[in-house]
């Protein structure tokens, strides 16, 4: 009840959590895994690199795997979250804040001084940590390891291990395994393997691909329609044009569908890196989200002032590209400029016209987003020339952006910050995709969390294990569907309900939100009283 | 001057009664609690023991909530009730009026004159400071060598969950001859019973508790077993054997009380502008097969949400619909909706269909009349079945034929999950072939 009580709560039982001998030896496995990064990080030059990179890779996989063996399968199948809030790396204590600064700093250097990871700069070659690297990146796409690369290695190799982990804590949950087997293929197939394959196609000089996780849509990647990268399509023949219509497909038509049909969740927590990772390796810290309402307040804000910039920052990116002419090339500054302000005029149009009631004060808001973005393509309009844009030159929005949303917030915070935040501080916060899919979600979609009638006995395990920080329960005792554009479909909530409260489903879009405030269980002439059915 | 409704308890009757007071008038409200300042929920102090959640994730609203709706809440112990002055008079000495007072003061634990129940390390599971107690004699099992739970209920089972997921040793002392059969029919109590066993919970069935043993310290060291005269050593015991209303302060008032305290359909005592919910109250006229006096989450707040009616002028009986409850035994989900008896109270006409799937984590029974086939419940275990559905079913008096044909309409597994339909039809089919 008071601080003090809640303090020696923390730390009593902590040897009853204690590791078992044979954890400690899984421990001890996968840390040798990671001390011969750490050699090569502080540039050990091992002599047979292949070898080396195999045996690190694999002890560190070696000890995640008999890790979660032994800390799940000797148990009978069921939630297993026992003790999460009295040991140190869940509950925010020492080890917890140990491990934050360690990811934050290996972020630090991977964005802004890749030197000291041993990247070699103007053809020389790999030291360090990414030499080590090497023989995987020539196995693949025939060329040296990059800082990029390493971490995408690194980045995949979590998924896979985490989400081996993951599909053992929820042994009896088969939504949970196959949403995790779903990320960690995408995560392998899609952001790791095609896109190095890609590269090897490049080596011919018909090909200039640039570097593309096709299920990484625009505007979670912002850089698809930077100049190299619509250059590169546009010169890489068939295969490219085809690629580059696919990323615009992506974000205008099949993600709006599959979002109708499914929830954002097809893209969020069973498809998207950004969500693998947290779903995977962030697991362990999804309780520790804000659940506060001003929490929530600050996400609405924060995510879409992300959204009005990044679309702002595309909208310039492009037009500092096109010419004026149109007899060179249909699409001009002033088409594309009418194009886009055409575009989300008719969206908020058709928002404003059939969910007006549905938003409340929430339109006010979105009106406010709209006529920035309009407004800005105005200025862009009459200010605007080749070189600069809002009188300041055209790169140093974008590079604004890469800085500041796409490194800082979105790895840095994002996934530094894991231990103290929880897992999805980016997805909730910042990404401007999550914005674009909620809005649809939240709009037009037939999905919804259901609650079962009368059965909630409001204990809060639906709320404290929410990633995104939605209170649930706050829906759940009134009865009510969840329908909340931040709900990325992790089914965690449904999972960990006691009382078989939650389902995720697709439905139909009738009745979908549905307030009443007397739950199942009243007879009937009460709750119609106060839904004012019959006074 | 608005009209001042004080309310004693701040367990989900009283709160709902004041947040739906709230909701439809502007009166003055005041909330009577010396267990917390804030509201919290009851049936997740389990898992703050267990690591799950901390105490602040059991309250459902935050702490501006109250002062935001202008419910005001104070920390106090009612003494006494002065029905002629409408006057509170607390423990430490003030006093305060009310126009009109909810009594919604939940349950205590149950003692039944052991010997030795008062001893330190003897506890219920009922109360925050219960889980205060806990934590203290039982934070490991370095401290907590083994812990013995008397009494096989619903609390009994959660008490040895929470233990156990310390990895403290529990003996749990069970006085039927199958966990919780007077309420469960037999197939689900073996089921049950088993799934204990399963967990290395030393289940001890159609066992007494003789006495509680101290050593020199007024401090537990051991139980001694009715039967076998067994001596059990133990630095813990829960007392686990139901609970009953909590309303010794209103003893020597003017408040008419029995097992709790007495109340008609609309709620209210036999005293004017005195109104009692939840745990604590008794129907003197019990609301179907309901008994007189329902210690559950659901009821209490349905009378929370019924009496808010009638306090603002809309003057309703407690009028619950069909029966549902839920609870959770260890790893295993369980539903009821409508009646589904054990060996209790079972009337000659309710029969029973009974299906389990051969994992033993998983099985449901359907009650229905044997004259007309009726369907009168259900109890489903390690599946989870729809409240909507069945309270509909049992509104059209469907019967159990059609239920069963029907129950993958009720199923609210997640996605994805294995669906038992087709197998419990056809074990249904071939009981109506052997009959």
């Amino acid at each position: 009840m008071n601080d003090k009580q809640h303090h020696s709560i923390s730390l009593t039982p902590s040897e009853t959590y204690s590791l078992s001998t044979k954890e400690k030896i899984a421990v001890f496995i996968g840390v040798v895994g990671l001390f011969i990064l750490a050699l090569a990080l502080f540039n050990t030059n091992f002599p047979n690199k292949t070898l080396f990179l195999s045996l690190s890779l694999g002890l560190i996989t070696a000890g995640t795997l008999l890790f979660s063996h032994s800390l799940y399968t000797t148990k009978l199948e069921g939630i297993k979250n026992d003790g999460v809030w009295f040991k140190s790396l869940t509950s925010r204590g020492v080890s917890a804040w140990i491990l934050g600064i360690v990811l934050t700093g290996f972020y630090l250097v991977l964005y802004f001084f890749p030197q000291y990871l041993g990247q070699g700069s103007s053809g020389e070659a790999n030291s360090g940590l990414i030499a080590l690297f090497d023989p995987l990146s020539f196995l693949l796409s025939g060329r040296p390891a990059s800082q990029w690369f390493v971490y995408g290695a690194l980045y995949t190799l979590a998924i896979l291990i985490f989400g081996y982990k993951f599909i053992l804590k929820y042994r009896h949950n088969r939504y949970q395994q196959l949403r995790t087997v779903s990320v960690m293929f995408f995560q392998l197939g899609f952001a790791f393997l095609i896109p190095e394959f890609m590269a090897r196609l490049n080596e011919s000089p018909e090909y200039n691909l640039p570097y593309y996780d096709i299920k990484s849509m625009w505007p979670l990647n912002y850089y698809l329609f930077d100049r190299w990268s619509v250059n590169g399509f546009i010169n890489s023949g068939n295969l490219g044009l085809a690629l580059l219509i696919f990323g615009i497909l992506s974000i205008f038509v099949i993600s709006p569908f599959l979002t109708y049909k499914y929830g954002k969740r097809w893209y969020c927590s069973w498809v998207c890196g950004c969500g693998g990772l947290a779903e995977t390796a962030g697991d362990p810290f999804r309780q520790l989200s804000s659940k506060k309402l001003s929490a929530w307040k600050l996400e609405r804000w924060l995510i879409h002032v992300v959204l009005v910039f990044s679309v702002i920052m595309t909208t310039a990116v492009i037009y500092s590209y096109l010419g004026h002419d149109s007899t060179k090339y249909w699409l001009t500054k002033s088409t594309f400029l009418i194009g886009v302000g055409g575009l989300l005029t008719l969206v908020f149009a058709l928002t404003m016209i059939f969910k007006r009631h549905e938003l409340g004060k929430d339109a006010k808001y979105g009106a406010l987003g709209f006529f920035v973005i309009i407004a800005a393509l105005f200025i862009m309009h009459y200010t605007g020339t080749s070189e600069r844009l809002f009188f300041v030159k055209s790169s140093v929005l974008r590079s604004a952006y890469g800085l500041y949303i796409g490194s800082i917030f979105s790895g840095v915070i994002g996934t530094g910050f894991y231990p103290i935040l929880g897992n999805r501080v980016w997805c909730r916060f910042g990404c401007p995709m999550a914005a674009v899919l909620g809005f649809q979600q939240r709009m037009f979609s037939k999905f919804r969390i259901t609650t079962n009638g009368g059965q909630c006995i409001s204990c809060g395990n639906c709320s404290t294990y929410c990633e995104m920080g939605i209170d649930v329960r706050a829906y759940a005792q009134k009865g009510e569907n969840i329908v909340r554009s931040s709900c990325v479909g992790c089914g965690i909530c449904a999972a960990v309900c006691p009382r078989g409260v939650l389902k995720l489903e697709n439905d139909s879009m009738k009745g979908r939100i549905n307030s009443n405030d007397i739950l199942l269980g009243n007879d009937v002439d009460l709750m119609d009283y106060v839904n004012g059915k019959s006074y | 001057m608005e009209e001042h409704v004080v309310i004693i308890g701040n367990g989900i009757a009283g709160v709902t009664a004041a947040r739906h007071i709230r909701k439809f008038s502007n009166k003055k409200i005041t909330i009577i609690s010396s267990e917390t300042e804030y509201f919290f929920s009851r049936t997740a102090l389990m898992y703050i023991y267990m690591g799950h959640m901390t105490f602040e994730h059991t309250q459902p609203y935050e702490n501006w909530f109250w002062e935001k709706n202008l419910i005001a809440l104070k920390k106090a112990f009612v003494e006494k009730v002065e029905s002629d002055t409408k006057t509170l008079y607390f423990k430490n000495g003030e006093t305060l009026n009310y126009d009109k007072l909810i009594i919604a003061t939940g349950s205590k634990p149950n003692k039944f004159g052991w010997p030795g129940q008062d001893l330190e390390g003897v506890m219920g599971l009922y109360h925050k400071q219960d889980l205060d107690l806990l934590e203290k004699h039982a934070p490991n099992n370095q401290t907590c060598k083994r812990a013995v739970i008397v009494g096989g209920g619903l609390i009994g089972i959660e008490l040895a969950e929470m233990l156990n997921s310390r990895n403290i040793p529990v003996t749990f002392l069970v006085r039927e001859k199958s966990f919780w059969n007077g309420i469960l029919p037999q197939g689900e109590s073996d089921m049950i019973n088993r799934h204990i066993k399963n967990h290395h919970i030393d289940l001890r069935l159609g066992t007494n508790l003789r006495e509680i043993i101290s050593d020199e310290n007024g401090q537990v060291k051991s139980v001694i077993i009715e039967e076998t005269g067994e001596e059990i050593p133990c630095n813990v015991v829960g007392l686990t054997a139901g609970v009953s209303p909590n309303i010794d302060f209103v003893k020597d008032s003017d408040i008419e009380t029995n097992k709790g305290i007495k109340v008609n359909r609309f709620l209210e005592t036999n005293i004017p502008d005195i109104y009692a919910i939840g745990d604590c109250a008794e129907q003197k006229e019990p609301v179907g097969q309901r008994p007189p006096v329902e210690a559950v989450w659901y009821t209490g707040r349905m009378m929370g949400e019924a009496l808010a009616q009638t306090i603002c002028g809309n003057r309703m009986a407690y009028n619950p619909g069909h029966w549902f409850n839920s609870a959770k035994f260890l790893d295993i989900e369980y539903q009821t909706y409508g009646w589904v008896h054990g060996n209790k109270g079972k009337p000659d006409y309710e029969k029973h269909f009974h299906w389990k799937h051969e994992d033993d984590t998983k099985c449901i029974t359907v009650a229905y009349d044997e004259n007309t086939n009726q369907f009168l419940g259900i109890n489903t275990f390690g599946i989870r079945m729809r409240h909507e559905t069945f309270d509909k079913w049992l509104t059209e008096k469907r019967d159990v034929h059609f239920v069963i044909n029907h129950l993958a309409e009720a199923n609210f597994d997640p996605e994805f999950y294995k669906t038992y339909e087709d197998e419990i039809l056809s074990a249904y089919d071939q009981t109506l072939q052997t009959v």
